[in-house]
């Protein structure tokens, strides 16, 4: 028996790019839209800093996180505690919140997360649009639904900063052409089969309009995020900037191993 | 100074095993790329360790407070985050480095006459390195360290009659719980890394009593000079000894390209499931090992239960990892390095890489990752996930490479070994 190797290298290379093109088709949730944040703006998440302490951090502690690592982003222990600091906490200490765990379960029906490490979990481009997928809904207990996150405990917190939206839903009978409906909307989209073998498309629609713009809440939930991102990894910057020195040192010091070597080995043959 | 070194060569041969392991320890001058693994797999090994011993100082190994403590290494301790991505890319890269180390041998048949015992002790270094990577995953006391810690102990309640028995023994617990935290910590940092240094040692000892094999799996101990060296050897140090610098700091460049740019790597090094404290009441939807265990993980997932029994698939992880042992007489090829195998070899070598890879796959995604197969025959099937399937197919296949391994690497046309290393 003669091995054939060349259509065995091809079944395998097909089974290879079968898994490829798995991983992307399985992808489910809503269609994401991508995190604007950058985390070199300082002023950005120093805004952020202000919209987690103004709006998050009365249901959501950030209880790994202390208040004078805000230092970080250039703003001085005074300006903490006279801008970002409400209670009765001191500057060394870390974002706690007055409400227990058993209180806020029994009044959301789900202890709102420790937000520390949340950004850790889910994403920077889950955050941004999990704010933006807020949208009126009358079947749900607190009025609002998300499209990212459907039938969230939460209710909408920012709602009078972003407006409301409406859910817009578009049947198809066939996937394909859920699926192009789905490519051509803008921002968030979320394709999901229902009863019958159809297929429906669910986006958004601006419905009232908020205190701030779209593109002003837009550039509020990038601040907030990038500020949750911050908090996740404090040192991420500190990590990033040592690693260009760490490798810049490494290359020097290849050069030189290198040479060494060449020099020891030049008479082996 | 060389007073000092006669004082102790006195009392501890001191210089004598310095010329036996290092000075005068000859290997093969033809080492290519593949030969790195083995000292990167060393170094890896003593960062793990310094690395350790420096978590170990703020690290709390109390249900209440461990996954706290990491976060409190990660943002107060100064270099904690630094200490923490070394030990947790570590991991990984030491599994990497193992697993390319374990090509190598079977590439250029390192396990083969007089190595077998060499292979022994290697495969019960990889044994005792899954178990550290699975004792230490518990302690972050994550949600994934949490869970999958309960998949893994679960397996062991599988075994008939005895099994629910194990489980409790094993965790000292109903559930996984504060006092599993704690033994595991002990094994995790004194008892499996004593073991595997102990290893380390026999497996250096061994190495160094039959000399290493070379990319030609030519003896390089059969033509010797007139002064008894072997005629293609050089000694370790310090020819070896600046080679392997050049792999270490080459190595250190990629892994700190991961330590300072990408930790997580996707959620494959740190899975990002990892960041919810462990919460014994929520299941994640999903629960996936960390990458390395995940070749196995599938296997376990795909094979079905029979007679009422789930042991099968424990059984059939627990003898991929085991056969490894028995490979030096598995294979019954006349030559030893694959340069001079035939084709049959190199075909079931390819296959069985591309079998671990996709199973590798397979075990980080949910069976139901291709949907499933319809139309009336699927009646008869068990489960009609697609990538079970696969999964049943490609555990199927990794065994045949050894279990056909007599069979093929006998009857493979291979071609003459040459006199001297090339």
């Amino acid at each position: 028996m003669k091995p054939r190797t060349p259509s065995i290298v091809a079944a395998y290379l097909a089974i290879i790019l079968s898994v490829i093109a798995g991983a992307v088709l399985a992808s489910e949730g809503a269609r994401l839209m991508p995190s604007p944040s950058n985390r070199l703006d300082v002023e950005s998440l120093q805004r952020g800093a202000r919209n987690f302490t103004n709006y998050c951090l009365n249901c959501h502690s950030a209880q790994y996180m202390r208040y004078n690592r805000l230092t970080d982003l250039g703003l001085t222990e005074a300006q903490i505690k006279d801008n970002l600091m409400f209670g009765t906490a001191k500057i060394g200490e870390t974002m706690k919140v007055a409400m227990t765990k058993s209180d806020a379960a029994a009044w959301f029906g789900a202890a709102p997360p420790d937000l520390s490490v949340e950004a850790r979990v889910r994403g920077k481009d889950w955050l941004y649009s999990y704010f933006m997928a807020f949208y009126r809904d009358d079947k749900s207990v607190t009025g609002w639904n998300n499209l990212v996150f459907p039938n969230v405990a939460m209710p909408h917190v920012l709602w009078n900063l972003s407006g409301t939206q409406k859910l817009i839903e578009a049947e198809f009978d066939e996937r394909e052409k859920a699926e192009a409906a789905e490519l051509a909307a803008k921002g968030l989209a979320l394709l999901e089969p229902v009863t019958g073998g159809k297929w429906v498309v669910k986006t958004l629609a601006q419905d009232t309009q908020g205190t701030l713009t779209p593109v002003q809440y837009k550039a509020f939930v990038a601040d907030l995020v990038n500020y949750l991102e911050y908090i996740g990894e404090p040192a991420r910057n500190e990590r990033i900037n040592f690693g260009i020195v760490v490798l810049i040192y490494l290359g020097v010091l290849f050069a030189f191993t290198y040479a060494l070597k060449r020099a020891y080995w030049k008479d082996v043959h | 100074m060389q007073k000092l070194l006669n004082w102790i060569d006195d009392r501890f041969p001191l210089t004598a095993l310095w010329k036996s392991q290092v000075s005068e320890y000859y290997a093969p001058k033809n080492f290519n790329f593949w030969y790195y693994f083995g000292s990167l797999a060393l170094f890896v090994l003593v960062m793990q360790i310094v690395t350790g011993i420096f978590l170990t100082m703020n690290y709390k190994p109390d249900a209440a407070k461990a996954f706290e403590s990491i976060e409190y290494i990660m943002r107060d301790v100064s270099g904690g985050w630094l200490i923490r991505y070394m030990h947790s890319t570590g991991a990984s890269a030491f599994f990497i480095v193992v697993y390319l180390h374990m090509f190598r041998g079977l590439m250029y048949g390192s396990y083969r006459k007089p190595r077998e015992l060499l292979w022994i002790v290697g495969c019960f270094i990889y044994l005792a390195l899954m178990a550290e990577a699975f004792f230490g995953y518990l302690l972050p006391w994550g949600q994934m360290s949490y869970w999958g810690a309960q998949v893994i102990v679960n397996l062991f309640s599988t075994i008939p009659f005895i099994g629910e028995d194990l489980g409790v023994w094993i965790r000292g617990d109903y559930t996984i719980s504060d006092v599993t935290l704690n033994r595991f910590f002990a094994f995790h940092v004194i008892a499996v890394p004593l073991v595997l240094l102990i290893l380390v040692v026999v497996h250096l000892m061994a190495l160094h009593e039959v000399g290493s094999n070379n990319p030609d799996g030519v003896e390089i101990k059969d033509k010797k000079d007139a002064n008894g060296l072997p005629l293609d050897g050089i000694p370790f140090h310090p020819y070896y000894s600046v080679k392997d610098s050049v792999g270490v700091v080459f190595f250190l460049v990629v892994f700190s390209i991961v330590v300072f740019f990408v930790p997580d790597v996707g959620g494959y090094f740190i899975e990002s499931n990892n960041f919810l404290p462990a919460d014994p009441l929520k299941t994640p939807e999903h629960i996936a090992p960390v990458w390395y265990f995940t070749p196995y993980y599938a296997m376990l997932r795909a094979v079905p239960s029979f007679f009422a029994m789930q042991v099968w698939g424990v059984i059939v992880m627990g003898a991929a990892v085991v056969i490894f042992f028995f490979m030096p007489w598995l294979d019954h090829g006349a030559v030893k390095s694959i340069r001079y195998r035939g084709a049959l070899y190199k075909t079931w070598l390819a296959i069985f890489v591309v079998c671990f890879l996709v199973l590798g796959y397979l075990g980080t995604v949910p069976v139901t990752v291709w949907g499933q197969f319809s139309g009336g025959w699927t009646e008869l099937l068990d489960t009609k996930d697609k990538a079970t399937w696969l999964a049943r197919i490609l555990t199927l296949v990794y065994f045949l490479f050894f279990i056909l391994m007599p069979w093929y690497t006998a009857r493979d046309k291979t071609k003459p070994v040459p006199e001297r290393v090339t």
